[in-house]
């Protein structure tokens, strides 16, 4: 009854979705409010019947209901209630049913917070919504339903893989679906721009926000299942330039970019069709993104042809979307009115260098990770692109943008003044080259790139603080005035410094963790020692023991620090009954920003058991420096002025009013 | 494993691999110098049966058989180059994580240097005939009139002062 329920409220919703996406937009064109005003309704209806739906889904996940094919593949009777509620988007229907579910979220939430946009703009914007909720509901109707039955139940799930039964896959694919999901906001409002023929700077106000919050997830989102990497899979690596991974940089960079230009477009109503061209794009990146996990086509090109009834309906999906809204575009871009001008040194052609290199960077990425499968498909010939090609294409471009980072918000717009700017970072430019020289007296003979790496670093966060101050007038006013003025600050100001040291912190990290990452790898016995980075680790004994849907072996480990005892750290492997298969459980020992990680291989037949220890000096900047950023993009956010919506001119108000 | 793999993939998380324990305590070559040269060497080679991962990170068995033949190879005295020709002779191109230019790989390593200079001549380009265009045309961007200026000096220094006063 609830699969069935589950199911009808589904397919209730693509009706919805099929009104939604059809009658606002002759209500938008005949000028009538009743046919726009379906819009809400219809959005707001649609959440409440998908969020029903997945609900159900997740009922049957909790009483494990194993007549669904669903739950019968991906669940066990015996498996923790937490990861019974995950293992629901463990899976492809279930993560299909929840990027609906998202989708509809954020439609649902332009339609009760979008209230001072235009009429006919949040009818043509909700339209745009409908349509890809409807792609996606027929999809998962018609190739991935979640709610089908089987004909005699069998009395035991398949239970979920073990790999996923963390607390990573609760949080991972949310955040990063919020991601994905959201840039369709800023892709509706795109849609809607060039539908209408109309765009302004007020646009850009309204779309800010949205792509902020998509921004933000996303963000989050990465920084989260790159740890989740980190301390599941057994090997201490954080990043891999997996296929996977790059589908979902993609749209980050993309969508990093769109920020950027969105502030010029809102302060100076300049750079309007570039940043029309982003939206899709990036929203299109992340139709790529599901495209490639969802297809198959990335495990191999010949399983996507055995198969590909799933594969050609998004591939369908995506050459509409992505064709149609280009084919629109390259129609009616050329309608939109150029705005302000600017020179090339100034807060704008910063703002566009940085477009520049994100944008280039995410070719990078979109080349080496199609390149191989389009090889495949026209020559047979297979290649692998991996992290080695990436590291060589990826980091240069991304390097000369850092320079650039500290420059840009210390120009003015329209005109900037170079020399001055440069001049006001003198002291990070110093405290740059000090850290340099330090590093490099302290590592000498060393590796060269490293300390350069993180000078670069620290004049980025110097810089955002050297903007801070600048703006304050810290040191040059009294202090009291300049707290006085940092109060006074706009919220987006403190976000974009924020962020923007968080890019620097990331930096850090990762230089520190790749140039002096220490490795010992061995067979240890009890009352072994491994001495590793000045910690000794005294393997004090293994023991078995039984957990809820797994039995483990568990070794202890006393770190000690030049004799004095630290802690302990207990690595542990997992047996899965269920899918005979078996986890690592790594074991962390945080100290500052840096981490110990210890990992177990396999026993030998005489009782010792290998094990991996590494020493990640500063490890945890990689994942803090995502969260500041995330921390100023939330900051930018909560900015009064974006909240209260923009300005309407007096006349334009006069008129909405005559015609209530 | 790489069943497993496949899962993980397959719901859209970024994960690796799993479980892995790539070097194995028995595979270490004596000789550090050695080892560090077969680990470089091992991460930019391929797994073939694993989906993107080096033989350094994944602990398949065939991982674990190149990573062996990677240090035969070095033991029996073989340069870098030597090795990788090796490798490649018997398992083709596919086994390099970072490919070689050739003239099926050209566009690969041309295309980003290419984005990236593409791109900048457009701006290049554009803003020249707008800012060029418009600057010749009309001088307000560039210049202020002295009536302008005396309103902004009059602006700022009336702001500056009631700043202080508060």
């Amino acid at each position: 009854m609830i699969a069935e329920s589950g199911h009808y409220a589904l397919v209730l919703a693509l009706a919805l979705a099929l009104i939604q996406s059809t009658v606002p937009i002759l209500g938008a064109r005949w000028r009538d409010p009743a046919l726009m005003n379906v819009a809400r309704a219809t959005a707001l209806a649609q959440l409440l019947f998908v969020a029903a739906s997945f609900a159900a889904l997740v009922a049957l996940y909790i009483v494990s209901d194993f007549s669904v094919v669903n739950v019968y593949e991906n669940s066990h009777s015996t498996k923790p209630l937490l990861y019974k509620i995950t293992g629901v988007w463990g899976n492809h229907e279930g993560s299909m049913l929840l990027w609906v579910s998202i989708l509809a979220l954020f439609g649902g939430l332009v339609a009760a917070f979008g209230n001072n946009l235009p009429l006919s703009l949040r009818a043509y914007v909700l339209a745009v919504q409908g349509w890809v909720a409807s792609a996606f509901y027929l999809f998962i109707l018609i190739t991935s339903n979640p709610f089908l039955r089987i004909a005699s139940p069998p009395i035991e799930g398949r239970d979920l893989n073990p790999v996923l039964q963390d607390i990573g896959l609760a949080v991972h694919p949310p955040m990063l679906y919020l991601g994905y999901v959201g840039f369709s906001i800023s892709f509706s409002f795109a849609v809607a721009a060039l539908l209408e023929g109309r765009i302004d700077a007020a646009w850009a106000r309204w779309v800010r926000p949205w792509t902020l919050v998509a921004w933000i997830f996303l963000t989050l989102g990465i920084a989260m299942g790159s740890y989740w990497a980190y301390y599941e899979l057994g090997w201490g690596g954080w990043w891999f330039w997996d296929p996977v991974e790059n589908a979902s940089l993609m749209p980050w960079l993309a969508g990093t970019a769109l920020l950027h230009s969105a502030v010029v477009m809102e302060k100076r109503n300049a750079l309007k069709v570039w940043t029309i061209l982003l939206s899709i794009l990036t929203f299109s990146l992340s139709l790529l993104g599901t495209f490639l996990v969802r297809s198959g086509v990335l495990t191999s090109v010949h399983a996507f042809a055995t198969d590909p009834t799933r594969g050609v309906f998004i591939l369908l999906i995506l050459c509409v979307f992505i064709g149609g809204s280009l084919s629109l575009y390259a129609w009616r871009a050329s309608a939109l009115k150029q705005g302000g001008l600017f020179a090339p040194i100034s807060r704008e052609g910063a703002l566009v260098l940085n477009n520049l290199f994100l944008t280039a960077a995410c070719a990078t990425v979109f080349i080496g990770t199609l390149y191989p499968l389009a090889l495949e498909v026209l020559t047979g010939d297979k290649i692998s692109v991996g992290a080695p090609f990436f590291n060589l294409t990826f980091g240069p471009l991304f390097l000369p943008l850092m320079i650039a980072v500290p420059f840009g918000p210390l120009l003015a717009w329209k005109r900037g003044d170079l020399l001055g700017a440069a001049q006001r970072l003198t002291a990070a430019g110093i405290a740059a080259l000090l850290a340099v020289a330090m590093l490099w007296a302290w590592t000498r003979g060393g590796n060269a790139f490293a300390p350069l790496a993180i000078g670069l670093a620290v004049f980025v966060i110097a810089g955002a603080l050297t903007d801070l101050a600048e703006r304050t007038g810290l040191f040059r006013v009294p202090f009291a005035t300049a707290t006085r003025r940092a109060r006074g600050l706009p919220r987006a100001t403190w976000g974009s410094a924020f962020a923007h040291a968080g890019v620097g912190v990331a930096l850090i990290g990762i230089v520190c963790e790749t140039t002096w990452n220490s490795e010992y790898i061995a067979t240890m016995r009890s009352d072994d020692v491994a001495k590793i980075a000045g910690y000794e680790l005294k393997l004090d004994g293994v023991t078995q023991r039984p957990g809820p849907n797994f039995r483990e072996m568990q070794a202890q480990f006393t770190v000690s620090l030049d004799g004095r005892r630290l802690g302990e750290m207990t690595p542990s492997k997992r047996n899965f009954t269920a899918r005979a298969s078996s986890t690592t459980e790594a074991a962390l020992l945080t100290r500052g920003a840096s981490q110990l990680y210890i990992s177990l291989g396999e026993t030998t037949a005489d009782g010792a058991i290998a094990v991996r220890i590494y020493h990640k000096p500063m490890v945890l900047l990689i994942w803090w420096g995502p969260m500041l950023m995330a921390f100023g993009g939330l900051l930018s956010v909560s900015d009064r002025r974006l909240r209260v919506g923009a300005p309407k001119p007096a006349k334009a108000l006069r008129g909405l009013q005559a015609a209530e | 494993m790489k069943k497993i793999r496949a899962c993980v993939l397959a719901i859209a998380v970024i994960a690796g691999s799993t479980g892995a324990h790539a070097v194995q305590p028995d595979e270490i070559m004596s000789d550090p110098g050695k080892e560090s040269r077969a680990r470089e060497l091992s991460r930019e080679l391929r797994c073939m049966v694993c989906q993107n991962q080096s033989i350094d990170d994944s602990d398949a068995p065939l991982a674990r058989d190149l990573r062996l033949l990677v240090r035969e190879r070095i033991a029996s005295g073989d340069s870098d180059a030597q090795v990788i020709d090796f490798l490649v002779a018997r398992y083709g191109e596919f086994v390099l994580l970072k490919p070689r230019l050739n003239s099926r790989t050209l566009l690969l390593w041309l295309l980003p240097p290419l984005a990236l200079a593409g791109g900048g001549l457009a701006l290049w380009a554009y803003g020249r005939r707008r800012y060029g265009s418009s600057a010749r045309a009309d001088d307000s961007l560039v210049k202020l009139t002295a009536e302008e200026e005396a309103r902004v000096e009059a602006l700022i220094s009336g702001r500056t002062a009631k700043d202080e006063q508060v």
